[in-house]
C-alpha cells in the first residue's frame, strides 16, 4: 500500500452523501467516501457512470443538490469565495485534453498559476517551471506551442501546470486514456513518483484498468451514480459483486425488459 | 390537436425562459466584469493591461482598414442618395445638413458597430466556446483565477475604448467622403462643405453618436461571452454560436439603436 498507514492518516477529501442532478435527472444517488492524505485514489466506472460529474464536484465546478464535500477541512459547497481562493491555490488538476491555454507557450501555460498567484520575478517563475518541466520529463519544450505537442506530451505539460504550485491535493482526469501503451504506462510512472516525492494527495479518474490497477492504493468503483465498491486493488480484483466482475471483464449488464416501457419509449408516450 | 397546441406552448415558455435566462446571465457577467476592474487589486487578481492592449489592437487597428473603406463608401452613398432626391425640390444645396446629421448620428456609429460585431464579436464567441469545450474555463477557474476577469474584462474594456474610437474615425471618413462627392458634383468646394458641417453639428450629436458606440461595445462583448459561454456538442456548437452571436449582436445593436433614438429624441 505504498506508505499510507490508514490507521493513522489524516483524512485529506471527505465526502458525504453527495446527490446531484443534472436537469431532472439523478446522477450521483448519495455517495460517501474518505480519501486520506498521501493516498492514491482511482475513481473508476464505465461511461454514465457518473464519474466524471463526481470529479467535476470535488473539483467545485459544479453545486451539488445536497450533501458536504470537504477538501482539507474546507466544505467547497458552502465556502466563501476568499476561502476558496485559498484553497485553489493548493489543488492542481490535469484535464483530460490537457485544457493548455492554446494562445501561450508552454512554458507561459505551466507559469499562468505562479504568475497569477505569486509575486515572484519572472527569472524565478521561469526557473519554477523548468523545474517541475525536468519533473515530467519535458525540459526544452518551454517555447512550443500546445499545438506542436503530441497527446502524451499535452499530459505531461497538464500535470507540470497542476503541480507548479506545488499542490496537497492532485487531480487527474483520464491521465492515460488515448496514449499508445509506452507512454501511458510512463504517465503512470509519473504519477507514482509525484506521490511519493511530494506527499500529494492524488485522485485519478480513469476507465483504464491496467492502469488503475498499477497506481491505485485504493480503487472506487462508481456505476449508475453509486459506489459499487471501494477497496484495494485485490480486494477490488476478487470482489464477489457481479457488477464490479462486469466492469473489471468488459461484460455488458443483462438489461431488465420491461415490455411496456419499451412500448412507450417507441411510441414517444413517455 | 390539444397536445400539439400545449407542446407548442411548452416550447414557446421554453424559448422565452431560455432567453430571460440568457439576459440574467450577461446582466451579472457585466456586474462581475465591473467588480474585478474596480477590486482585482485589492483581491490580488488585478486585471492586467497586456491583455487588454493585444485585445485594442485586434478590434481596433486591425479593423481599421475595413472601417475607413466602408465609412467612405457610406459617406458618398448618402450624399448619392441626398443629391438625388433634393433635386426633386431643387434643394440640392441643402444636402449637407441631411448627410452631417445622418452620418454622426447614425450611420457611422452604427456601421461600426455591425463591422465590430461581425469581426470582433464572433471571435470572441468562437474562442470562448473553443476554450470552454477544451475544459480551459474549466482550468482557469480551479486554479483560482477568475475567467470573468481574465476573459471577459479585456475584451470589454477594449471593446469600450476602441468602438467609439472606431466610430469617431468613422464619422471623420464617412464626412470627407461625402464632402469629396459633393463638392465634385455641386457648385460648392470642400471648404464651403465643411464649415457648413462644423455649423450645423453640435456637441450634443456628437454625444448622441458616441453614446450609441459605448452600448455597441457593452453589447457586442456581452452577447459574444454568453454565446461562447453556452457553447455546448463540440467544434459543430462553436459554429453554431458564432453564428448565432453574429446575428445576435447585430440585432441588439440595430433595436437598442432605435430605442435610443426613440428614447432621446423625444
Amino acid at each position: 500500500m505504498n506508505g499510507v498507514d490508514r490507521t493513522s492518516s489524516r483524512v485529506a477529501i471527505e465526502v458525504r452523501d453527495l446527490v446531484t442532478h443534472y436537469g431532472e435527472r439523478k446522477i450521483l444517488k448519495g455517495v460517501s467516501f474518505d480519501i486520506l492524505e498521501g493516498e492514491i485514489l482511482v475513481i473508476m466506472g464505465g461511461s454514465g457512470s457518473g464519474k466524471s460529474t463526481l470529479l467535476n464536484h470535488l473539483l467545485g465546478l459544479l453545486r451539488p443538490t445536497s450533501g458536504a464535500i470537504r477538501l482539507l477541512g474546507v466544505d467547497i459547497t458552502k465556502a466563501p469565495p476568499r476561502e476558496m481562493q485559498a484553497l485553489r491555490r493548493k489543488m492542481g488538476v490535469a484535464f483530460q485534453g490537457g485544457a493548455l491555454f492554446s494562445s501561450m507557450s508552454v512554458g507561459d501555460n505551466i507559469m499562468l498559476p505562479l504568475r497569477e498567484h505569486t509575486r515572484l520575478d519572472r527569472k524565478t517563475m521561469e526557473i519554477m517551471a523548468r523545474l517541475k518541466m525536468e519533473v515530467v520529463d519535458l525540459a526544452g519544450f518551454e517555447n512550443l506551442m500546445p499545438a506542436e505537442l503530441s497527446g502524451g506530451m499535452i499530459k505531461r505539460a497538464a500535470l507540470a501546470r497542476a503541480i507548479v504550485m506545488d499542490p496537497k491535493l492532485l487531480f487527474c482526469d483520464e491521465p492515460s486514456a488515448g496514449l499508445d501503451p509506452v507512454v501511458a504506462s510512463s504517465i503512470d510512472d509519473l504519477i507514482l513518483r509525484l506521490r511519493d516525492a511530494m506527499g500529494m494527495t492524488i485522485v485519478v479518474v480513469t476507465h483504464e484498468l491496467e492502469s488503475a490497477f498499477k497506481i491505485a492504493d485504493r480503487i472506487l468503483v462508481l456505476d449508475k451514480g453509486e459506489i459499487i465498491g471501494l477497496g484495494s486493488v485485490d480486494e477490488i480484483r476478487n470482489s464477489a459483486s457481479e457488477r464490479i466482475q462486469n466492469l473489471l471483464h468488459r461484460r455488458t449488464e443483462e438489461v431488465e425488459l420491461d415490455a411496456d416501457a419499451y412500448l412507450r419509449r417507441l411510441t414517444g408516450e413517455e | 390537436m390539444l397536445t400539439q397546441t400545449v407542446r407548442m406552448l411548452g416550447r414557446l415558455g421554453e424559448t422565452v425562459v431560455k432567453g430571460v435566462a440568457e439576459m440574467g446571465f450577461a446582466a451579472v457577467l457585466l456586474g462581475e466584469a465591473l467588480f474585478w476592474l474596480a477590486m482585482g487589486r485589492r483581491r490580488e487578481q488585478p486585471v492586467r493591461l497586456a491583455p487588454i492592449v493585444a485585445e485594442m489592437t485586434e478590434i481596433g487597428l486591425r479593423a481599421l482598414p475595413i472601417v475607413t473603406v466602408l465609412a467612405v463608401t457610406i459617406g458618398i452613398m448618402l450624399a448619392i442618395q441626398g443629391i438625388y432626391t433634393l433635386r426633386m425640390f431643387g434643394a440640392e444645396s441643402q444636402v449637407v445638413p441631411g448627410i452631417a446629421f445622418s452620418v454622426v448620428r447614425e450611420f457611422a456609429p452604427l456601421i461600426t458597430g455591425i463591422l465590430v460585431a461581425g469581426r470582433s464579436g464572433s471571435a470572441l464567441a468562437a474562442r470562448l466556446g473553443t476554450m470552454r469545450i477544451n475544459q480551459e474555463v474549466d482550468a482557469l477557474q480551479v486554479m483560482g483565477i477568475s475567467p470573468v476577469r481574465f476573459l471577459v474584462v479585456p475584451p470589454l474594456v477594449a471593446m469600450l475604448v476602441m468602438v467609439p474610437s472606431l466610430s469617431l474615425w468613422s464619422i471623420l471618413v464617412a464626412l470627407g467622403g461625402a464632402g469629396v462627392y459633393v463638392s465634385s458634383t455641386l457648385d460648392m468646394t470642400f471648404a464651403a462643405y465643411a464649415r457648413q458641417c462644423l455649423e450645423m453639428l453640435t456637441l450634443g450629436d456628437l454625444a448622441h453618436g458616441m453614446g450609441k458606440s459605448f452600448i455597441f461595445a457593452v453589447l457586442i462583448t456581452l452577447v459574444g461571452v454568453v454565446n461562447g459561454a453556452s457553447v455546448s456538442g463540440g467544434a459543430e456548437g462553436v459554429g453554431r454560436m458564432t453564428t448565432r452571436s453574429v446575428v445576435q449582436a447585430i440585432s441588439a445593436i440595430v433595436i437598442t439603436d432605435m430605442i435610443f433614438v426613440f428614447l432621446v429624441t423625444r
